[in-house]
């Protein structure tokens, strides 16, 4: 009997005729990553993505902190649904990681509880005059990275490896939580085996670290990270990644979800401002890239366009290891030229 | 008493969430906030499948229900299907509708969630957005932050966005005819009446231990209150 054990770690992904949906925490913290995403998919791949100017919050963060009711989040997807529906696609493409488990949550319960599905549907349309239909297809953004990663291979002008010493770049992925742990069959290589990040780490020339506390949550926790009082929790369960990554030395961290790619940029830097620890040799942190900025690096964009500047641990030492040429003068200005002034440095990490 | 296990049952994610524990206890060696704080979801599953109303109130005026950082890796272990983090948001609502959440320090940072993200949600149509984040809240976002929110504009412009205007693309202003729309949602599906009680209830609290709660969280003293934990 042929073996087919990996077929459940294979998810179908929708191959052209994209809906983007936007992610509240993409946009605020790496706008030039949702830029870079639309513009790899409509330049470099020639395929086409709808940008819809009515979206809004799928209202995730407020659901998972409680404060908002199931049959409201659900009447809030279902208009974004109705988004969807008044355009020729009908494949979902989410930005956001948690947005991407929810409205996989919330697609399941329908399927179990179609009453559910009916109430939803009477709601949105007493409220806003609007039906819809369900997706054919709903994927992350970064599963349409990794769909397209040897396609996208062929244009990039660098790869991940060190130009000094030839050796494949050493990297840590993070899919994060939301991505698979909450339905694995719709999460490419599932929760045990993660896949998305990581095929495209290989296809690039990299190389995966598989650390010890690889698949542990970033320490997000909603509203664990939202109340000050409790951001002891957050902090303390992306330390406990860092701790375990540490001995293998990554040359950078990838990450799938917008939050956790912010988590772990800032945390390093707290951690660095209150203990005085940095997670790498030369006391500089580790950079954290979010995919859009990897694949737009790599494609040889500008990384300032890209919005590298804004990660509170520089990103130039990673660049300097692949040999992709920047001009720092340039890392501080706005689209005229401007020259604008430059962010404070902090005391315990060399920016 | 209040019949709380019948309310539960209500809560589609109650049903989906618990099957039959068998109290192996994976969930709670897989759960970060287990690892974190004095939290025991398989002890939630526990007490839940006594149906004693009288101990599903004491859960809903604890701490123990707020330590969840909803990450559903209970989720993917569970040898029996169950989900812990499911049972979780079903007990926070009825915790929140019945007004018990003011009961617990935890309980009570609701309040500061629905004064930040519940109205961001429903005034600008985002839970989060740069020109929202007040960085007196965030010192651990790092100088950084400070210089891209004092320089938003011309940042926000080079890297593609659309910055508070109306149209595509990211950190746009969402116009008001989409913001009416939520609005009406969240007016017909419960989402305002569960705001209300938020706020109902927290400034019930607020005057019961004489702290003042005005609507703007810069002159809030019980905000600071439950962000800080003054306890």
């Amino acid at each position: 009997m042929e073996k087919g054990y990996w077929k459940d770690y294979q998810k179908a992904i929708a191959t052209d005729n994209y809906f983007y949906e936007r992610s509240c925490i993409r946009q605020t913290f790496f706008p030039g990553s949702e830029n870079a995403f639309i513009k790899i998919i409509r330049e470099e791949l020639g395929l086409k993505i709808i940008d819809d100017k009515n979206l809004h919050t799928c209202s995730g963060i407020g659901y998972y902190s409680g404060i908002v009711p199931l049959e409201t989040t659900m009447t809030v997807i279902a208009r974004l649904f109705s988004l969807m529906s008044e355009t020729s696609s009908r494949n979902f493409v989410s930005s956001c990681v948690t947005s991407f488990g929810l409205i996989n949550e919330v697609l399941d319960m329908w399927e179990h509880f179609p009453e559910k599905l009916e109430s939803t549907r009477y709601y949105l349309k007493e409220a806003t005059g609007r039906s819809f239909e369900l997706p054919h297809n709903v994927a992350h953004s970064s599963d349409i990275i990794y769909l397209h990663r040897k396609a996208l291979k062929k244009k990039m002008i660098y790869s991940l490896v060190n130009k000094k010493t030839g050796e494949p770049l050493r990297v840590v992925e993070h899919i994060g939580c939301h991505y698979a742990k909450i339905f694995p069959q719709h999460g490419v290589g599932g929760a045990e085996f993660p896949q998305v990040l990581a095929g495209i780490i290989k296809e690039w020339g990299g190389q995966v670290i598989d650390y010890p506390e690889r698949r542990h949550c970033c320490g997000f926790g909603f509203r664990q990270y939202l109340i000050m009082a409790n951001r002891g929790y957050s902090i303390a369960n992306s330390k406990k990644k860092f701790e375990s990554m540490k001995p293998y030395k990554p040359d950078f961290i990838i990450s799938n979800c917008p939050g956790c790619s912010m988590f772990m940029d800032r945390w390093q830097y707290t951690i660095a401002e209150m203990e005085g620890v940095t997670y790498d040799d030369e006391q500089k942190g580790i950079p954290v890239l979010t995919y859009e900025e990897l694949t737009g690096i790599l494609l040889g964009y500008n990384p300032w366009e890209l919005g590298l500047q804004l990660h509170q641990i520089q990103c130039e030492p990673l660049l300097d290891k692949i040999g992709i040429p920047y001009i720092i003068d340039k890392k501080y200005i706005g689209k005229s030229g401007k020259k604008l002034n430059h962010p404070l440095k902090p005391k315990n990490i060399i920016a | 008493m209040i019949d709380y296990y019948s309310l539960l049952r209500r809560d589609i994610r109650f049903v989906e969430g618990l099957n039959a524990c068998m109290n192996c206890g994976v969930c709670t060696a897989i759960c970060p906030a287990a690892e974190f704080y004095n939290y025991d979801p398989r002890s939630i599953c526990n007490i839940l499948m006594t149906k004693d109303n009288e101990k599903i109130e004491h859960l809903l005026k604890t701490d123990s229900i707020w330590y969840c950082g909803q990450c559903l890796s209970c989720k993917t272990r569970c040898p029996r299907g169950n989900v812990p983090a499911l049972l979780i948001s079903a007990l926070r609502h009825l915790s929140q509708v019945t007004g018990l959440f003011t009961n617990s320090e935890k309980g009570r940072q609701q309040y500061a969630i629905f004064k930040t993200i519940g109205e961001n949600i429903i005034n600008t149509g985002y839970c989060i957005h740069l020109a929202l984040i007040n960085l007196k809240l965030h010192p651990e976002q790092g100088p950084v932050m400070v210089w891209y929110k004092e320089n938003a504009e011309d940042v926000t412009d080079l890297l593609g966005a659309n910055y508070n205007k109306l149209g595509e693309g990211a950190l746009r202003k969402i116009s008001q005819d989409n913001l009416d729309e939520l609005k009406k949602i969240f007016n017909i599906t419960g989402g305002t009446d569960l705001y209300n009680s938020i706020n109902k209830y927290s400034k019930t609290k607020a005057k019961e231990l004489n702290i003042n709660c005005e609507d703007t969280i810069e002159n809030s003293a019980y905000f600071f209150h439950v962000f800080l934990s003054k306890e």
